[in-house]
């Protein structure tokens, strides 16, 4: 068993814990709810062993370092911190339909990672610049975040969802199992403080890491300047939130904005645009 | 009067940050597009000539330093500083005030309350050590409307939001001073070749070290698939042609003095090559730079050296060919692999030989003398976090005999923030205190 096979089954696991959670929300049958966090918690243990694995077979090779290192590793990650989050606000929220929306991130991502292929799956030695503990923290910081903002655009489309159909809200309907309104909007709030806290960190560990590689602390990158800009957009969120009030809808929609604009940064920068961090771009 | 008042309330409004955040976050899209720092007719061809005129007049070319986008955080900074100064007083007397102060009939409609009864022998020490003794501090008041113990903590976290907004002006002093006070440049130094000037990134102008800086020795190591796993240089620091320190850099690992930091950049090859004879009898050692199929001449020995062949895998030289005479002895000439030493016994010259490829280190020189001050204010930025989101200022008041009832305790809290949080912790608070009186 190596760790590509493990990755490459979880992938399945998640598409199959989708498919539990979907269950769930359409059937409304809470025996599948138990069943569904079970499978989730085990897919979630099979790709933890798949990236420890992963980091003792770089070992192996004689280049040893954590598997947080390039475009595949860091989708992988990214899948993982979706998961132990979205396991975390069931746990306190006790309500199991936001895996229905935060649950198909998580397969995605791996899906992505597994079959795409621009992406290299191999174990690579890495580059000097990349020989860095900053680096390790500047991702495990951003990706952290990126996976909190992620949860919180599931959320806010279920939001949106359920104050599009209120007619729909009587009993028997599909979007009366939600949550209410108000508990979801106070779940994507803080799911986004959250997220703002460590993307705060992971832009400034990663502003050490240059600086401790290249003298330079900020460079304005096309990849520097997109995770300023997505920081913007959740610094005003949260001010229009508390200062101005604003709530539901105005800001299910900022959820979901703020999400594309990770997006952008993490993915659209590399591809889209020409940038120094060629990290991640392989 | 009224006018000054009225563009106070302008830079105090959250308003004006709404809408300077939104712009910043616009406009800083357009730099990620049009890629940066290319010559005008870079512009013109890509984008034709009305279009770089225009780029031109609105400094795109430099948009992040260009006089819109500074002005944009400048107004940013008013805002900022305006708006503390403007709230931040408020938010100090509820840190300071006493809280025993207030009216039972106020502390009655906290958003906790509860009533004990029945407690005529209570008293008020007791309940004050209590409170100390958990944590709280307390701060007391008779009155004639009952004897009030009020206790809080974590009054300091409502700065956390203040600390937050210091820290980017915090920041933004740090890049300042940087940008005046310090400088980025960079330097090609040949291994064994010394400079004391290196060259403005923005300018190409040299600039004065203050000290000297020697190249030793250059080397890359390779992974077994051929990537480049490291870069080392040894780099020596003079200062009157005094050694004053000696280290290796890499990636990631710099060299500081003197306030100057020089990071390993790049770096280029040479067709020269470096040759060290040393004398197994004495360990002298002597280094030639040898270009090459060229002779170099050790004079005070009469020898003839050099390289007259060499073998590279891609761009890497792996083997090379010596050629060495002395005075009139038949020339010899031996194969050497690069990074290991050929012993006198093995090449019959009397001297072991290593040589290596010559190669200048590529050196980014920066001195920031503001880096500290962006340091402090991240650090300021993640604390005021931290206090702004996950910490609260938690009050209890007691009133001990409210509106002369006798025998009663009023017990009420407020929190400002994480109710759910207080709820909880106020139950078993009120639990304690009835333990306690018991
Ligand atoms: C990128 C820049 C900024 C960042 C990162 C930032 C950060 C924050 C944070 C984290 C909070 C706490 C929000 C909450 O508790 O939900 C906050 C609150 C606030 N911010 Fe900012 N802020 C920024 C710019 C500004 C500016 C320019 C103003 C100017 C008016 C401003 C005014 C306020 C106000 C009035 C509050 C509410 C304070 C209170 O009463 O507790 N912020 N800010």
């Amino acid at each position: 068993m190596d760790s590509s096979q493990l990755l490459g089954i979880t992938t399945f696991t998640y598409l199959f814990s989708t498919l539990l959670y979907v269950g769930i929300f359409v059937f409304k049958t809470e025996k599948l709810g138990i069943a569904a966090t079970v499978f989730t918690a085990l897919a979630l243990l099979i790709q933890t062993a798949g990236l420890a694995l992963r980091w003792v077979e770089s070992y192996q090779m004689g280049i040893g370092h954590a598997p947080l290192t390039n475009m595949y590793e860091s989708v992988v990650f990214f899948a993982w911190t979706i998961v132990v989050l979205y396991l975390a606000i069931e746990w306190k929220f006790k309500t199991r339909v936001i895996g229905t929306f935060a649950l198909p991130f998580a397969f995605l991502a791996m899906a992505y990672a597994s079959f795409s292929t621009d992406i290299n799956k191999a174990i690579t030695p890495l580059v000097p610049a990349l020989q860095s503990n900053w680096l390790i923290a500047h991702v495990v910081t951003c990706f952290i975040g990126y996976a909190a903002f992620a949860v919180a655009a599931g959320l806010g489309i279920m939001y949106l969802l359920k104050n599009r159909f209120p007619q729909e809200t009587g009993n028997g309907s599909l979007l009366n199992t939600l949550p209410s309104l108000k508990v979801i909007d106070d779940i994507i709030h803080k799911t986004m403080v959250f997220g703002f806290i460590w993307l705060s960190a992971g832009i400034i560990t990663g502003a050490i890491w240059a600086n401790s590689a290249w003298g330079t602390y900020w460079s304005w990158d096309p990849k520097e300047t997109w995770s300023l800009i997505t920081w913007f957009l959740y610094a005003i969120t949260l001010h229009a939130r508390y200062t101005r009030g604003w709530g539901g809808t105005r800001i299910a929609w900022l959820a979901v904005f703020g999400f594309i604009s990770v997006i952008f940064t993490y993915y659209g920068v590399n591809f889209l645009l020409s940038g120094l961090h060629s990290y991640g771009s392989n | 009067m009224k006018d000054n008042k009225q563009i106070w309330n302008f830079f105090a409004s959250v308003k004006l940050a709404l809408f300077t955040l939104c712009t910043l976050a616009l406009t800083s899209i357009i730099g990620t597009i049009i890629p940066q720092h290319e010559s005008y007719s870079f512009y013109v061809k890509r984008y034709g000539e009305g279009m770089a005129n225009f780029f031109r007049i609105l400094d795109i070319p430099d948009m992040y330093g260009s006089w819109w986008f500074l002005t944009l955080l400048g107004l940013l900074s008013a805002n900022l500083i305006v708006c503390s100064i403007d709230r931040f007083p408020a938010v100090w007397k509820q840190i300071v005030a006493d809280q025993s102060l207030l009216s039972v009939a106020r502390i009655e409609k906290m958003p906790f309350t509860h009533t004990l009864d029945g407690l005529n022998s209570a008293n008020s020490g007791q309940l004050e050590s209590y409170l100390q003794k958990d944590g709280w501090k307390t701060q007391k008041n008779e009155s004639g409307q009952g004897l009030i113990i009020a206790g809080q903590k974590g009054g300091w976290t409502r700065t956390g939001v203040y600390i937050v907004h210091a820290s980017i002006l915090i920041i933004f002093a740090g890049a300042i001073v940087g940008h005046f006070l310090g400088f980025k440049g960079s330097v090609m130094i040949p291994e064994t070749k010394q400079t004391a000037k290196v060259y403005s990134s923005e300018t190409q102008a040299p600039i004065d070290l203050g000290f000297e800086v020697r190249c030793d020795h250059f080397d890359i190591e390779f992974y077994d698939n051929g990537m480049v796993k490291e870069y080392t240089s040894r780099l020596t620091v003079l200062e009157d042609d005094k050694e004053v320190l000696v280290k290796d850099i890499e990636v990631n690992s710099p060299l500081k003095y003197k306030g100057i930091t020089l990071y390993q950049a790049s770096y280029e090859g040479y067709r020269d090559f470096i040759i060290t004879l040393k004398d197994p009898a004495t360990g002298a050692e002597k280094a030639f730079v040898a270009p090459f199929q060229q002779q170099v001449k050790w004079a005070e020995k009469d020898i003839l050296l050099g390289v007259v062949n060499a073998e590279a895998l891609r761009d890497r030289v792996v083997r090379m060919k010596v050629w060495f005479k002395a005075g009139d002895n038949a020339p010899a000439t031996f194969w050497l692999e690069a990074q290991t030493e050929s012993a006198s016994a093995d090449n019959g010259t009397g001297y072991n030989f290593s040589v290596k490829q010559m190669y200048a280190t590529g050196l980014q020189v920066a001195k920031d003398p503001g880096v500290w001050l962006v340091y402090l204010g991240c650090f300021m930025m993640m604390t005021g976090l931290y206090f702004a989101f996950f910490m609260s200022h938690r009050r209890v008041w007691l009133v001990l005999n409210p509106d002369g009832k006798k025998g009663s305790l009023l017990i009420a809290g407020s929190t400002n923030k994480n109710k759910i949080g207080f709820e909880k912790f106020f139950s078993e608070f009120t639990g304690e205190i009835t333990e306690t009186l018991q």
